[in-house]
């Protein structure tokens, strides 16, 4: 079970967060900064994978971000790469060719897609096509219910 | 109504949402925490209105700060009325802010209960769905009891969407509230046949986690994942129904067998790697462990991939240029090692090309192959390469773990693999000058070990050490440095223990005393104290042998003028032991002046040799008689009164104290397996003593303390290598000795063969050489008898060899005698052609009371026909049979399994069995053949001559256990006197060692007491004299007598 995945820029800035274990809001901030620090200090060349703690760190980075896992000492990392990567590719299908800033600006979509592909650390479905089509008819309903609402403030305006 | 909305839309228009946070925040670099805070007191506000679009986007925003790591745990009511907007837009926000900042102990968690519930039974799925989602994070064991019922219930919902969130949470649900896994099992076990492929793997999720932490209980679910993994295309499902699997073989090793179709065809077809590495992983790895050895073993043999094979996959991995697939090679490769070293260890060359690697995982990874690849062979190889990445290794942490690596596996399995312990030694001393390392007392303790326990290596040692000491401001001059200091405890202990080893005590004793030691840490300085003072004992002790007996006195100057310095010590230990020192040194000082000598009183302060005991030693104590130490001492308290004042339930727990240790429980079986182990670990230990089962014996009837044996550890330094040694040279030197024992070998080889004796080159001949060939240059010297077979393969291997040499010696003249006799016969045969057979008593086995001796022959051609159909048979006498295939009848004669062309020789092994060793045999045996040519049967008869020497096993004997037995009066006595025997003594006594097996155990003048060993355990005593009479005891006369005849009978022949 993945007990937390990280996005996090070149510069040490954390992008997203998402933890699958109850963990101190203390340690959370301890942890972060430990294994961001770890994991810039790496060069390009080496290998995805860490052991840290008791835990498996898997990362990889997709231009100037980070997206860095934790896992369990018997999960198998070349897995959870796969899903470092499904992620990005979901990202990118929804953004249509993600940026870093795109996951800034509109982080709560981010966490949004995340949590319709994984939950509570394992994977939620395998198919990427039946995740975006949850995230969009999500999204239509939001839509839906913002419409009415933006009439009215025309109305106010008006 | 209109106007507070057209309101609060107004000022919604003003409000800041969550993209003009971000942006201001990217704006005040420089006052982040500033802005921060203002847009904080802004959230504050905007959550106050009763706008649920205001509370909403401030939610949004503090979910922002959250992630920044800012505290908005005072938002969370807020954040719980957000989540219950009926908006499915705010209800989202409500939830990711949810499980962003709630967490188990956040108090209005217990308020959303009943929120949660509504929502998950929302008609729309979308809202099921983000309040799934939310729950999965923040689930508390209270919401888990209360809602476990509701969540089960969505397991069969309508829509797979709904029903694989439900399935995936139960999972957080069972962890939360445990009871709830016995209802929702069946439930669970319906959806891995969902229809759903979503619902179907998030089942498999579930349950590979549950059987992961209890693999027992799902046992019965193995045919379903069967058929699972059988139809299933998903390689995310399969790497988890092998993960599953991996967990359940151990429990059930029928299913192994199962599973080897499948995951054969997996690795097969597979083009995913991850999907590969998994069945490797669980094939090899989750499967090959320890407790089940034989489902590993049957798994590669249906697989008919042996572990090599295996191993060789790994290898391309290894070799890949991607970082990642390297690193997981030698992940699984590391965990292969621990089942099958050996076939790993064949990928040396790759696993010291990872250390070169850039990537410090990867070379920590291949430290700890290392580990368990070392030989004596490849020791020194191996750490010289990774004394180069010391060199190299930049930043202290890979560093110090590269330190303890190689002390690591030098020290492993205490020493094992050190062939040289100067080499060691050298690499412990080059060590020191590593920057900053935390492991000085590491390496002092490395060294102090090698220096007690190695007694030849002291020497060496201690020139080492005293140069360190001379050195040491190389070692302190930097503060960074401090933990290496701690070498110079383990340098100051062993130059004053060992002080007698020093070239010039007196120049280490004065840099011991200098003044920058009072800046060492306090135990060091204890130390440098107490050894300064053995080491004025040794230099005074020279000083006083020469006329001067000024000399002497400045010494005692010196001590008086430095150890003030140390009297003033802060530390109490430092402070006790120099002034106790320096008024000894004063009295002694004044001594000196009356001119009485004192040398011989200092150093007897400090003499007497620090010695490892044996470990059994205590057990051979004897229990004095009338103590029964499982009586007890005082009677325990009759239990029914205090159990009657206490009240039970703190009581039962401390129960057992009461009854004595329960002993019995230990089963015999585990005794035996314990024991076996740790004879194994002796055996691996040369450093543990082993008790000869013979003294043993003797031990156990004498009484006192004084026949402890103490061990002797003796070992031959053949170098001295002057100045600071660099260990690479050991390496060279080892290399040398390598090959020029290796020459040797073949030399020795080469004679054998001119020896007619090229059947028996063989084995020698390979190229390579084989561990056991390395002999150690620091040979130690191990009592023993009950060595396991596998370390005293090599022993045995010698003792053969001679013995086979002897015997053939024997045989050849025996035959030649032989010929002779029956020369008629045999010239009839063929003009020439004559066929030798020696029969060499090779292995001998007990089994059972009869004991099998192995008899090879060798055959050779001497004529120039082609021989074939060879047959040998030897007419059985009582004692000693010739062992035949079952079903063949006692006469039968076996067939030799070679033919053989002119010229050439072979060897041939036949077994005996024989039931008494005390007498001689000879066998009457014929050999009969075909000439190819002449197609005729033709016959060769021999006689095979079992001497009773031959049932002797050359065995070391101390001289007071040698003593002992002869005391003892179980042995029988005989004497014979050789006649006209004209040699130097010791060439008698060698003789009697070659022939016999007899080994020395003492020789006084001109005496010598000698002592062997029959198989079946008679000890065997001589007493030879120079006028050549054998005084003999043995606890079997007829032995005794048959082996003196022997003895006589080889003296007759020269």
């Amino acid at each position: 079970m993945m007990h937390f995945m990280l996005l996090f820029s070149r510069q040490g800035k954390l992008r997203l967060q998402k933890w699958y274990t109850a963990t101190a809001e203390r340690d959370k901030k301890k942890m972060v900064r430990e294994l961001m620090q770890i994991v810039l200090a790496r060069k390009p060349k080496m290998c995805s994978f860490l052991e840290w703690r008791d835990l498996k760190i898997v990362y990889k980075r997709y231009a100037s971000l980070y997206f860095c896992c934790a896992i369990e000492e018997q999960d198998n990392e070349l897995i959870t790469l796969e899903v470092i990567h499904r992620f990005v590719e979901l990202l990118d299908k929804y953004f249509g060719s993600v940026c870093e800033l795109d996951i800034i600006f509109n982080f709560e979509k981010a966490y949004f897609i995340l949590d319709e592909f994984l939950m509570g650390g394992e994977i939620q479905d395998t198919s990427k096509k039946s995740v975006l089509k949850a995230i969009e008819q999500a999204d239509l309903l939001q839509e839906e219910d913002e419409s009415p609402r933006s009439v009215l403030e025309e109305m106010g305006l008006a | 109504m209109a106007l507070k909305i057209v309101k609060g839309s107004i000022d919604r228009m003003f409000d800041k949402n969550l993209q003009d946070l971000v942006r201001g925040i990217r704006n005040h670099k420089e006052d982040e925490a500033k802005y921060i805070s203002t847009c904080i007191d802004e959230i504050k506000q905007e959550l106050k209105q009763d706008n649920i679009a205001v509370k909403a986007n401030a939610v949004c925003k503090l979910t922002y700060l959250q992630m920044l790591g800012y505290d908005v745990s005072w938002a969370a009511f807020n954040i719980v009325e957000v989540m219950s907007s009926s908006k499915f837009t705010y209800k989202r926000i409500g939830y990711l802010a949810a499980s962003q900042c709630f967490h188990e102990s956040t108090d209005v968690i217990m308020l959303t209960t009943n929120q949660i519930r509504k929502d998950l039974s929302s008609p729309n799925q979308y809202d099921t769905g983000v309040a799934l989602t939310g729950l999965s994070c923040f689930v508390t064991p209270d919401l888990a009891r209360d809602l476990a019922n509701d969540i089960m219930t969505l397991m069969s919902h309508t829509k797979p969407y709904i029903r694989k969130k439900a399935v995936l949470i139960m999972y957080k649900v069972f962890l939360k509230y445990p009871e709830s896994l016995r209802p929702a099992f069946p439930r669970l076990k319906e959806k891995l046949e969902d229809p759903d492929p979503g619902v179907q793997s998030a089942a498999v999720n579930v349950i590979c986690e549950l059987a992961r932490r209890n693999p027992k209980n799902y046992l019965s679910l193995a045919p379903l994942f069967f058929k699972l993994m059988t139809s299933s295309t998903n390689n995310w499902v399969l790497i988890k129904i092998i993960k599953l699997f991996g967990a359940l073989t151990p429990l059930e090793p029928r299913l192994g067998k199962k599973l080897i179709e499948p995951l054969t065809n997996l690795i097969h077809s597979t083009s995913a790697m991850s999907l590969l590495y998994e069945c490797v992983n669980t094939v090899y790895i989750d499967v090959n462990t320890p407790p089940l050895p034989s489902l590993s073993l049957s798994l590669c043999l249906y697989l008919s991939l042996p572990p090599q094979l295996c191993v060789q996959k790994l290898r391309i991995l290894i070799e890949d240029s991607d970082q990642n697939l390297k690193y997981l090679g030698l992940l699984a490769m590391s965990k292969i090692l621990k089942t099958h070293p050996k076939s790993v260890q064949s990928h040396k060359d790759l696993i010291l090309q990872c250390l070169d690697d850039k990537d410090e995982s990867i070379r920590l990874r291949a430290l700890d192959l290392l580990y368990g690849m070392v030989s004596k062979k490849n020791l020194m190889e191996i750490v010289k390469k990774l004394m180069l990445h010391v060199d190299k290794a930049e930043g202290t942490t890979y560093r110090d773990e590269l330190l303890t690596k190689i002390i690591d596996i030098c020290s492993q399995s205490n020493y094992q693999y050190i062939t040289n312990f100067e080499w060691y030694i050298s690499i412990l001393v080059e060590l020191t000058r590593l920057e900053g390392t935390r492991h000085g007392h590491l390496i002092a303790s490395q060294m102090l070990d090698v220096a007690i326990r190695v007694k030849a290596i002291r020497g060496f040692a201690v020139a080492q050490m005293a140069t360190l000491l001379d050195n040491a401001h190389l070692l302190t001059g930097n503060m960074q440095r401090m933990g290496i200091c701690e070498v110079l405890y383990a340098a100051a202990w062993i130059c004053g223990e060992f002080s007698e080893h020093l070239e010039n005590p007196m120049q280490t004793l004065e840099a011991m005393l200098r003044p920058k030691v009072a800046t060492l840490p306090g135990h060091i300085q204890a130390v440098y104290v107490q050894n300064a003072a053995k080491l004025f004992a040794t230099v005074l002790k020279s000083q006083e042998g020469n006329t001067d007996s000024t000399a002497a006195q400045e010494t005692s100057q010196l001590m008086i003028d430095r150890l003030p310095l140390f009297v003033q010590s802060a530390n109490l230990e430092v402070q006790e032991r120099a002034s106790c020192i320096l008024q000894l040194v004063k009295y002694i000082q004044k001594l000196q002046q009356k001119d009485v000598e004192v040398a011989e009183e200092v150093s007897a302060l400090f003499a007497g040799e620090l010695n490892p005991v044996a470990p059994k030693a205590q057990k051979k104590v004897p229990v004095p008689e009338g103590l029964d130490l499982d009586s007890w001492i005082n009677e325990p308290p009759s239990e029914s009164e205090s159990e009657d004042e206490q009240p039970k339930a703190i009581f039962a727990k401390e129960e057992p104290k009461h009854s004595r240790p329960r002993r019995e429980e230990v089963d015999e079986k585990e005794l035996a397996k314990r024991r076996e182990a740790r004879k194994q670990e002796q055996a691996n230990n040369p450093f543990y003593i082993k008790a000869s089962p013979s003294s043993q014996k003797v031990y156990q009837e004498a009484p006192g303390v004084e026949h402890i044996p103490v061990v002797q550890i003796d070992l031959s330094v053949p170098l001295k290598v002057p100045g600071l040694p660099m260990s690479d040279q050991y390496v060279k030197l080892e290399e040398e000795r390598r090959q020029k024992e290796r020459a040797e070998k073949k030399k020795k080889e080469k004679k054998k063969r001119k020896e007619k004796r090229s059947g028996r080159g063989k084995k020698h001949d390979s190229g390579p050489e084989s561990e056991e060939d390395i002999t150690p240059a620091h040979q130690v010297d191990i009592v023993t008898e009950e060595m396991p077979e596998k370390s005293s393969k090599h022993k045995k291997k010698k003792q053969k060899k001679e013995k086979e040499e002897k015997e053939k010696k024997k045989k050849k003249k025996h035959h030649h005698h032989h010929h002779h006799s029956d020369g008629g016969g045999e010239e009839a045969v063929q003009n020439g052609t004559v066929e030798e057979e020696e029969p060499l008593l090779t292995s001998l086995k007990n089994k059972s009371s009869t004991y099998q001796v192995v008899v090879s022959v060798i055959f050779e051609n001497k004529c120039d026909s082609f021989l074939k159909s060879m047959e040998f048979n030897v007419l059985d006498s009582l004692n000693s049979k010739l062992q035949r295939p079952e079903g063949s009848g006692p006469h039968d004669g076996l067939t030799v399994p070679f033919q053989l062309p002119p010229g050439v020789s072979n060897e041939a092994r036949f077994v005996f069995t024989v039931q008494s060793i005390i007498m001689p045999q000879k066998l009457k045996g014929t050999l009969t053949f075909i000439v190819k040519d002449s197609s005729t049967h033709e016959k060769l008869d021999f006689k095979l001559h079992f001497t009773c020497t031959s049932y002797l096993i050359t065995t070391p004997c101390y001289s007071d256990a040698f003593a002992k037995l002869l005391e003892s009066g179980d042995l029988k006595c005989s004497s014979v006197r050789l006649e006209g025997v004209n040699m130097p003594f010791h060439h008698l006594l060698a003789r009697i060692c070659f022939h016999h097996h007899f080994s020395v155990v003492e020789r006084i003048d001109s005496c010598a007491s000698m002592y062997s060993r029959s198989i079946q355990g008679h000890h065997v005593c001589l007493l030879v004299k120079v006028t050549v009479s054998i005084d003999a005891k043995c606890d079997e006369p007829t032995l005794l007598g048959n082996v003196l005849d022997e003895i006589k009978q080889t003296f007759s022949q020269c």
